[in-house]
């Protein structure tokens, strides 16, 4: 079964056109980076695949079937929000109240809730992070908590935005190489939003650039050069390599900004 | 002090409206909505002063705007400029509060018993079985709605992508907070909510670490002020608000010292 089939999808925000007439199909089990610059439009494709926006046109199946709120087939590990972020509730009490968050109800966790959301956190390895305050953990250690919930319910498609933003380099390879390793056990299709290439060198399976409406997916070496980049946005970009790293330049700057610029 | 039927009324009314506005004041201070609430309680004023005008029980006024423009916030969402449109409203609502009162002069010791609340003390039974079905009410609701309020509070996006329904959770609790507000209304008045909606919520939110302590501490708070500041008013005959909002803050100033060591 393939994880996600878009065909001809045109997606607008607002009156912003995000995708116009895009093809691309992500089969099982395959990691997939997604770059582009900011407002490429990375969230609204994630958005749409989890079926809260609707394409202008063009079809989009995920894991067999159309898009709609709430597959369970799919993890999906939002930005996370400052205001969560600040809070004083333990990483435990925020996986638990989205482990049975869709029930009506009181918020009393079930005994199988409270062993679902331990499970889920001793598989990254964040039993102990989950039993401090959000507030008091590090970006790292965030992430991996938010990762954690992510898995919940044994999804065949994760979606992952920005889980590298405001990162360190060793702890950006801390959490590419976590989900690579999962999702690799698991066979589990991945979705992974970055802002630059370098961090998912080691993880990725293919590379689906967004720019200008347009999109170009494939291996690493067959998006990222010269001609693909060029033509993708419209202006000649120049791609380097050294050390086994990679730079896309534009013929004014770096294109691919660095984590750590951008909030 | 309870010789006295009034001091037992007084002391049931602060029980029950404690309960209430701990419990939902938690998931206000939760959502940072707490400016929300604050509004609510605003929009309540013409409600009682137009109920009063066309003779009707101001209680029923309240019920009837709070709702009304709790409907109205939730249905704005999380729109931008959203605080400035709560705060146009606010304003106009005591604008027409005042306009109520210019068609209808009353004594000054209503106006002042509905912006600072001075009549828990002469509340009559009747008056506190009213906030004990207003409140049940309210419980029932906030309990209904809770697991996914508290989701959709922590994690909207994920929330909705889960299926969760963001606009109707707060709609909901927004009817749910203008029902609360107006119980508190009735101990601290309209001016003074937050003494009892937010200081006990914001307090018991920097103690714990678990929504369940938190809910639970929030509302031991709110019931343990509203008591200390009616015995503080029956012994000193200063006003119960008064006492209200000076062990609230106190409280939160404490709670602050406490976090900041335990961060340390």
């Amino acid at each position: 079964m393939t994880a996600i089939v878009f065909e001809k999808v045109s997606l607008t925000l607002g009156r912003r056109r995000i995708l116009s007439s895009v093809s691309f199909s992500v089969p099982e089990g395959l990691f997939v980076g997604v770059l582009g610059p900011n407002g490429a439009g990375k969230t609204t494709l994630m958005r749409a695949v989890l079926g809260l926006v609707t394409p202008q046109s063009g079809r989009i199946a995920v894991l067999g079937e159309a898009p709609r709120r709430g597959n369970r087939g799919i993890g999906y590990m939002p930005q996370m929000r400052r205001g969560a972020a600040q809070l004083g509730l333990s990483g435990f009490e925020l996986v638990l109240g989205a482990v049975g968050g869709t029930r009506w109800g009181w918020p009393l966790a079930t005994k199988a809730d409270k062993e679902t959301a331990w499970a889920a956190l001793e598989r990254v390895g964040a039993a102990n992070l989950a039993r401090r305050p959000i507030a008091q953990l590090s970006g790292g250690e965030r992430q991996r908590v938010l990762i954690a919930q992510a898995l919940i319910g044994e999804p065949k498609l994760l979606l992952l935005d920005e889980p590298l933003a405001s990162l360190d380099p060793v702890h950006q390879r801390g959490v590419v190489e976590l989900v690579r390793d999962i999702a690799r056990e698991r066979g589990i299709a991945v979705l992974f939003c970055a802002h630059e290439i370098n961090p998912l060198l080691r993880a990725v399976d293919q590379v689906l650039y967004l720019g200008n409406g347009r999109a170009a997916i494939g291996p690493v070496d067959d998006v990222v050069n010269r001609h693909v980049l060029s033509d993708l946005y419209r202006t000649p970009i120049h791609v380097a390599r050294l050390n086994g790293r990679i730079f896309v330049m534009a013929e004014d700057g770096e294109l691919e900004s660095h984590a750590h610029d951008d909030d | 002090m309870f010789e006295f039927e009034f001091m037992r009324n007084a002391f049931m009314a602060c029980t029950v409206v404690g309960v209430v506005a701990g419990a939902v004041g938690y998931f206000l201070v939760l959502r940072g909505e707490t400016f929300a609430g604050h509004a609510l309680a605003h929009v309540g004023f013409p409600g009682a002063t137009g109920a009063v005008l066309i003779g009707v029980s101001p209680l029923l006024g309240m019920v009837a705007f709070t709702v009304a423009a709790g409907i109205g916030i939730g249905l704005l969402g999380e729109k931008a400029h959203r605080d400035v449109a709560i705060g146009i409203v606010l304003t106009q609502a005591l604008g027409l509060g005042l306009l109520f009162l210019h068609f209808y002069t009353t004594s000054a010791g209503m106006v002042t018993g509905l912006l600072f609340g001075s009549n828990v003390l002469g509340i009559s039974l009747e008056r506190v079985w009213t906030l004990v079905i207003l409140g049940a009410a309210c419980l029932v609701a906030l309990a209904a709605i809770g697991r996914p309020l508290l989701f959709a509070s922590l994690q909207p996006e994920l929330a909705e992508a889960k299926g969760t329904r963001l606009e109707l959770v707060s709609i909901l609790f927004m009817v749910i907070v203008a029902l609360a507000t107006t119980e508190a209304m009735q101990i601290v008045g309209v001016l003074l909510v937050f003494a009892l909606m937010v200081a006990p919520a914001a307090t018991a939110m920097h103690l714990t670490r678990r929504v369940q302590h938190g809910i639970v501490v929030s509302v031991m708070l709110a019931v343990v002020t509203a008591w200390i500041s009616l015995t503080l008013a029956f012994y000193t005959d200063w006003p119960t608000s008064f006492w209200i909002t000076a062990l609230g803050s106190l409280a939160y100033l404490a709670s602050t010292r406490i976090r900041m060591r335990h961060s340390r």
